[in-house]
């Protein structure tokens, strides 16, 4: 069956959409949530497995308190209050991805509740409410085998590596967003966004949602305006921040379409796919909720210290938002100046390249430039590009010495980009350095009032914008390489001529 | 009035995977009530000075300091293992041919 979907535009128009992000991140830490085996990527199958995260007959979990403290940590830096009492739970199923039968998580008693994240939106604050922050235990890896292209479905038996089993993972979940009409998308990508860069400036987690250690899953519904929300999906596999855009997107015109034809919406769990940009169905939700929660009683409940608390609450770094309000007052820019800076994610780069000696101006001149450009061109991150900030401090330094002209800089650039090395070896190397030898720059340019008597002539009598001609001359001797100002004043010199 | 119904149980197996026939709920289901309503006994000392609690120790915060200590080699791991493969735990089939659609 094909049906043409319909217009994103048209369903937005109709239906509003209520969104709701529940993001997992993998802590940053040495060893694992409730065992001392370490948590480093790339080791052989079952090379970081002892009896706790194998779940053997007799072993004891204990929480590791880096752990707890890094989901504080979170929980402070997203608003919420600290439980000062909590327990574990075990959430019970049976999916061979946990040896133990079931998942060390937390239900009903969360270690951090009620928060918010501000957002900005097309330079519009949003205020996202943040329902639980909680502590729970990674699963481990799951090959399929026998199906078509590693697929459960079709497989025949599975084999199973523990190493990522008991990972410290923490799970934050906002409430529900209603209200957000057609920004819903970006509404979710800037949360996710600014999720990331919170998480990134406490150190807590590498962040990398290519590779994992940050997942987002996506619930979506629609309804229409004045009516109950909707039956929600849940989209999984949403694995970098312009998927978060296109998985909401997308979803949003599959339950308009299904509606509008008079369907309803089964509430289930469904698939992002990154080549297509759509979703699939996958597993129903409807027999699968029944995890029979219950206090973990392997484990005694955590009871955060205040005096802890607030000891964590006082240290927290500054948060990417009150940093990039600092940045901006003292780069001294307007607002849509930085957003452009934002949305070429270029603040790092630019805060680097000045903290290595550049002024702002120039700074933001050559990343939102010519690096920028060579970006969009050829498809890589801004951060990916092959120069460094410290070269392009250097690089500046150069041109401030007179050393390069802007132009010249530019060809010094492209070298750098090529991985030539440091600004001021290619220029030594490539022989691009400003002719400001006096001597030699003379030379030229006697040379060329020699080589253009006529012109000459003109210039002595008083058409000084004659010569622009000899200058022009002199450049093209230099091979570009002395600064055209300092030609034009050495010419009108050596004629005698006021400039 | 029973403490566990026949539907429960049969619930409860159906969620552990457990293959229960018509005869075993049955059976289970009797046994199952006996133990439950034997444990609800303790409900009736329940006074108002004790608080429910999921723990017999009152300890909280037995926490670990992030050190790494010594795992098992993947030999150890799997030792145990009813089945193993390329070093990692061989299982059946996860999903029953009649779901896997
Ligand atoms: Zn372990």
């Amino acid at each position: 069956m094909t049906t043409t979907l319909p217009a994103y535009d048209e369903v937005v128009a109709r239906y509003e959409p209520v969104i709701g992000l529940e993001t997992h991140v993998e802590l940053g830490t040495n060893t694992k949530m409730f065992c001392g085996c370490p948590t480093d990527f790339g080791g052989a199958p079952n090379t970081r497995v002892c009896p706790v995260c194998l779940g053997l007959p007799g072993s004891l979990p204990v929480a590791n308190r880096a752990a707890v403290e890094a989901t504080i940590r979170i929980g402070l830096a997203l608003n919420c209050s600290i439980a000062q009492w909590c327990r574990f739970a075990r959430k019970n199923y049976y999916y061979p991805d946990m040896p133990k039968n079931y998942q060390i998580s937390q239900y009903d008693e969360p270690l951090c509740v009620d928060g918010y994240l501000d957002v900005e939106v097309n330079g519009e604050p949003v205020r996202i409410s943040i329902e639980r922050v909680h502590m729970e235990e990674d699963t481990g890896k799951t090959l399929h085998v026998g199906g078509a292209t590693g697929r459960i479905h079709g497989a025949t038996e599975s084999l199973v590596d523990y190493n990522r089993a008991g990972i410290p993972l923490v799970e934050i979940v906002t409430k529900p967003i209603p209200g957000a009409g057609a920004m819903a998308p970006e509404v979710a990508r800037a949360y996710v966004t600014e999720l990331r860069d919170v998480l990134r400036s406490l150190g807590v987690s590498d962040v990398r949602m290519e590779e994992g250690s940050l997942r987002c899953d996506v619930n979506t519904s629609l309804n229409l305006p004045g009516e109950q929300w909707g039956t929600r999906t849940e989209t999984k596999n949403v694995n970098s921040l312009r998927s978060v855009e296109r998985a909401v997107r997308s979803e949003i015109i599959r339950q308009a379409s299904v509606l509008t034809a008079g369907g309803r919406i089964t509430q289930e769990t469904r698939h992002f796919h990154e080549d297509t940009g759509d979703t699939t169905s996958g597993r129903s939700k409807e027999t699968a909720t029944d995890y029979r929660y219950f206090p973990e009683p392997d484990l005694v409940p955590v009871a955060p210290d205040p005096t802890w608390v607030a000891e964590l609450k006082a240290a927290l770094p500054e948060l990417p938002r009150v940093h990039r309000r600092r940045l901006q007052q003292e780069w001294g820019l307007s607002d849509l100046d930085m957003q452009s800076i934002l949305n070429a994610g270029a603040v790092e780069l630019i805060e680097a390249t000045i903290a290595a000696g550049a002024t702002p101006t120039a700074a933001r001149k050559w990343w939102l430039g010519e690096l920028s450009r060579r970006a969009n061109e050829t498809g890589v991150e801004l951060a990916d590009i092959g120069a460094t900030p410290k070269q392009v401090a250097e690089l500046q330094g150069l041109v401030d010495a007179g050393k390069l002209t802007d132009k010249l800089a530019r060809t010094v650039l492209e070298h750098v980009v090529a991985g030539e090395g440091s600004p001021a070896k290619i220029m030594a190397d490539r022989k691009l350095e400003v002719v400001s030898d006096t001597g030699a720059l003379t030379a030229a340019v006697d040379e060329a009032i020699s080589a253009n008597p006529a012109i000459a002539d003109k210039v002595r009598g008083g058409k000084v914008a004659a010569a622009g001609a000899l200058v022009g001359a002199v450049m093209k001797t230099t091979r570009g390489q002395a600064d055209a100002k300092t030609v034009r004043e050495l010419i009108l010199e050596r004629l005698g001529v006021q400039g | 009035m029973a403490a566990i119904s026949r539907e429960e149980v049969a619930h409860l197996a159906r969620l552990s995977r457990l293959a229960v026939t018509e005869e075993e709920l049955a059976t289970l289901a009797g046994q199952l009530d006996v133990i439950l309503q034997a444990v609800a006994q303790v409900g009736e000392v329940t006074a108002a000075d004790i608080p429910p609690t999921s723990h017999s120790v009152p300890l909280t915060n037995v926490l670990r300091d992030d050190v790494v200590a010594s795992c098992l080699t993947p030999q150890e791991a799997l030792s145990g293992a009813p089945d193993a493969a390329e070093q990692r735990f061989r299982v059946p089939r996860i999903l029953d041919e009649d779901v896997a659609s």
